[in-house]
């Protein structure tokens, strides 16, 4: 433990760092192309039409809370998948982090938990700059603007520690099992389904089957997203139990990640 | 003071194998054993047993061949490995010139990849931004410096990444190998910049093959040896003793490679370049060069002397015979050719065995691989035995003198000419 906070204050000193790194990588990333920053609102934005025009036209939702009103669910698709989007392209970038900057770790002293912070942070500006569209949907699509966006930052901050652990551990573990990549891709479609983003928590389907609420409860994206949701789509109070156990979650992943991967540490420059 | 401390230091490495790295998940996971106990014999130590201290203010040259542990040892200096035993301590600042431009985004400019390199080495960006003319005026890119970096060309890609890592201004300085790369107007330009440091007090550690140039700039040189710290002293000394091994190994691979050749038929080695001809009357049965005491050799300095020891036998006794050599070098271009009968020697009679021995005295060729023709023949030109490429040798020098040969001289200087000789 007094390791970690060894850690996070070394950590602190490179601040300056990881803040030019992501704003490097988020330069860097749509170089060249036309549509430039717009892509940071499209990628999402496209996933919403996809997601909308499946199961929200061919396949109506069968919940009574859309009334077959195919842009309240949109909005309520694009409150998870913005946040969703933001884990699961964190997730995926992180397991190859470390191999696309092997010169760094080989070559300069340099830290590499660094790598998958970037990527992660990154992202998190990626979703951030989402955010307007989303709060401009809510009026457009017959959403409500209610006090409780203010317990947004809440869910962000959740988030943003569990996906750090998450993509520590992903990354460290992927440059000795590089097998995980590929498991990744499967895991994450799999987590996506597992998570409540294109059905809604309460559909009955779901509470009916103990083994299925089980499982999503198990899932803390689940209660991530339904931070979202209680902020943004249903304008109420989050569960404050659910948050709790949440966040508890996220600091022991965290905890977990950065053990393992300072563990591993030294043996990146030779196995990169 | 010492600004570099290693007690004992080792580094060993598994030898690369892919397979059965770990246990399985489930070990790995579950008992915290993420790497299963390993043989010795799957071990390589690439540093072993290396004890060291640089003096603050030292230059210290470090030598050795491929693979003996130099760029290990710079990497445990420089903090990016870690020493598997034995303690190591660098006292201030490193800067470590192992990968120039390591770090650099290839797609955005290099302003930005200034500043980030800068700050991944361990500027403020309050600093960088204070020396940016300056490295880019160094790197010589003031009219690129806002092109994304992978419009650059390599030149210039090195050049950047030298100019901010020397821009770091730290205690110690790592330099591997990485001057090799620039071209003629910044290889001075950055041993200048080397120099500045070393008036400044500063320790720097130099890997290089380029001995002339170690021996040059450095005040004490390191030869490494399979691993293990093998010399340390005086520049010119060290560098003399890494010589000698090195011409002892050619040596070697010459036997093994003239074993080899003598397995196979001579004239399918080299596509036929290396004949021989001539029906024997008199035949040259054994050719050996020896260095001046009488020893076998095949490596020598430029100053050596060199004998050629032919063995002869003439089945019939004959009265018209020459002797002859010819050195070539690897153009093939006669460097020097001679024989009996053009040195005004006139035969008498050869019967039976016999010992031939051309004595050079100071051999004045300069460094390269050379052929050696040797023959007997009539003073007509009737070949009994010629010998064509059939033998080698090589000449191996610090210096770089050209031509086809190093004529035998010396330099002086009138009184008001202040030059002396390197490294003194």
């Amino acid at each position: 433990m007094s390791r970690l906070i060894g850690n996070l204050r070394e950590l602190y000193r490179f601040r300056v760092l990881i803040q030019s790194l992501v704003g490097r990588e988020l330069k860097a990333r749509y170089r060249g192309t036309v549509l430039g920053f717009l892509w940071s609102f499209l990628n999402p934005l496209l996933l919403m039409i996809v997601y909308t025009a499946v199961f929200g036209l061919i396949i109506p939702p069968r919940d009574v809370a859309f009334n077959s009103k195919p842009l309240v669910y949109a909005l309520y698709l694009f409150t998870g998948l913005l946040p969703w989007y933001w884990f699961s392209s964190s997730a995926m970038e992180s397991s190859t982090v470390l191999m696309a900057n092997g010169n760094l770790i080989k070559k300069i002293l340099f830290p590499a938990e660094v790598l998958p912070i970037v990527t992660v942070t990154a992202n998190l500006v990626n979703f951030l700059f989402g955010l307007p569209i989303l709060f401009a949907f809510i009026g457009l699509f017959g959403g409500h603007y209610t006090a409780f966006i203010l317990f947004l930052p809440l869910a962000i901050l959740i988030q943003y520690i569990f996906t750090l652990g998450f993509s520590l551990l992903i990354s460290a573990l992927t440059i000795h099992f590089r097998d995980i990549k590929d498991i990744l891709g499967n895991l994450l479609t799999f987590w996506f389904f597992a998570t409540p983003v294109i059905y809604l928590l309460s559909n009955p389907t779901i509470q009916k089957s103990a083994a299925v609420r089980t499982l999503l409860n198990l899932n803390p994206m689940t209660h991530i997203i339904e931070g979202y949701h209680s902020a943004l789509y249903f304008g109420e109070l989050i569960h404050w139990k659910r948050m709790g156990i949440a966040l508890a979650i996220s600091l022991a992943f965290f905890w977990i990640g950065y053990s393992v991967f300072d563990r591993l540490r030294d043996s990146f420059p030779e196995e990169v | 003071m010492h600004a570099i401390e290693l007690d004992h230091v080792w580094r060993v490495y598994q030898k690369y194998s892919a397979r059965h790295r770990f246990q399985t998940f489930k070990s790995a996971i579950v008992r915290g054993d993420f790497f299963r106990s390993i043989k010795a014999d799957e071990l390589v130590s690439a540093v072993e047993d290396v004890s060291l201290m640089v003096e603050e203010g030292t230059t210290l040259g470090l030598i050795g061949r491929n693979g003996s542990g130099k760029s290990t040892m710079l990497k445990l200096i420089a903090g990016i490995a870690k020493p598997t035993a034995g303690t190591l301590s660098v006292r201030g600042k490193i800067s470590a010139l192992i990968e120039l431009g390591a770090g650099f985004h290839p797609e955005i400019s290099g302003r930005e990849n200034v500043f980030i390199n800068g700050i991944m080495l361990g500027l403020s960006k309050k600093e960088i931004a204070s020396k940016f003319d300056e490295i880019v005026r160094f790197a010589g890119l003031e009219e690129f410096i806002d092109a994304p970096v992978k419009t650059y060309s390599s030149g210039m890609f090195m050049r950047l990444g030298f100019s901010i890592a020397i821009n770091v201004n730290p205690d110690v300085l790592l330099v591997d190998e990485v001057l090799a790369v620039g071209d003629a107007a910044f290889i001075p330009k950055c041993l200048d910049r080397i120099d500045d440091f070393r008036r400044r007090g500063k320790t720097i550690l130099f890997v290089s093959h380029d001995l002339t140039m170690v021996a040059k700039i450095c005040d004490k040189v390191a030869w490494m040896k399979d691993g293990r710290l093998r010399m340390l002293g005086e520049p010119q000394r060290v560098v003399d003793a890494y010589l000698q091994d090195v011409a002892e190994k050619q040596e070697e691979d010459f036997q093994e490679k003239k074993e080899a050749a003598a397995e196979t038929p001579a004239s399918s080695v080299d596509g036929g370049r290396e004949q021989r001809w001539g029906r024997r009357e008199i035949e040259i049965r054994k050719v050996i060069l020896r260095g001046p005491n009488g020893e076998e050799k095949h490596v020598f300095a430029p100053d050596d002397g060199m004998l050629i020891e032919l063995d002869v036998a003439a089945l019939e006794p004959h009265k018209d015979f020459v002797f002859g050599i010819g050195i070539f070098n690897s153009l093939g271009t006669l460097c020097y050719g001679t024989n009996t009968d053009l040195e005004e020697l006139v035969p008498e009679s050869i019967r039976g065995e016999g010992r031939v021995v051309c004595r050079i005295d100071k051999l004045g060729l300069i460094n390269g691989t050379y052929y050696l023709d040797v023959a007997v023949h009539k003073r007509d030109g009737y070949p009994f035995d010629y010998h064509k490429n059939l033998y080698s040798f090589l000449v191996s020098s610090t210096k770089r003198d050209e031509g086809i040969a190093r004529l035998p001289h010396r330099w002086e200087f009138g009184p008001n000419i202040g030059i002396k000789a390197q490294g003194k």
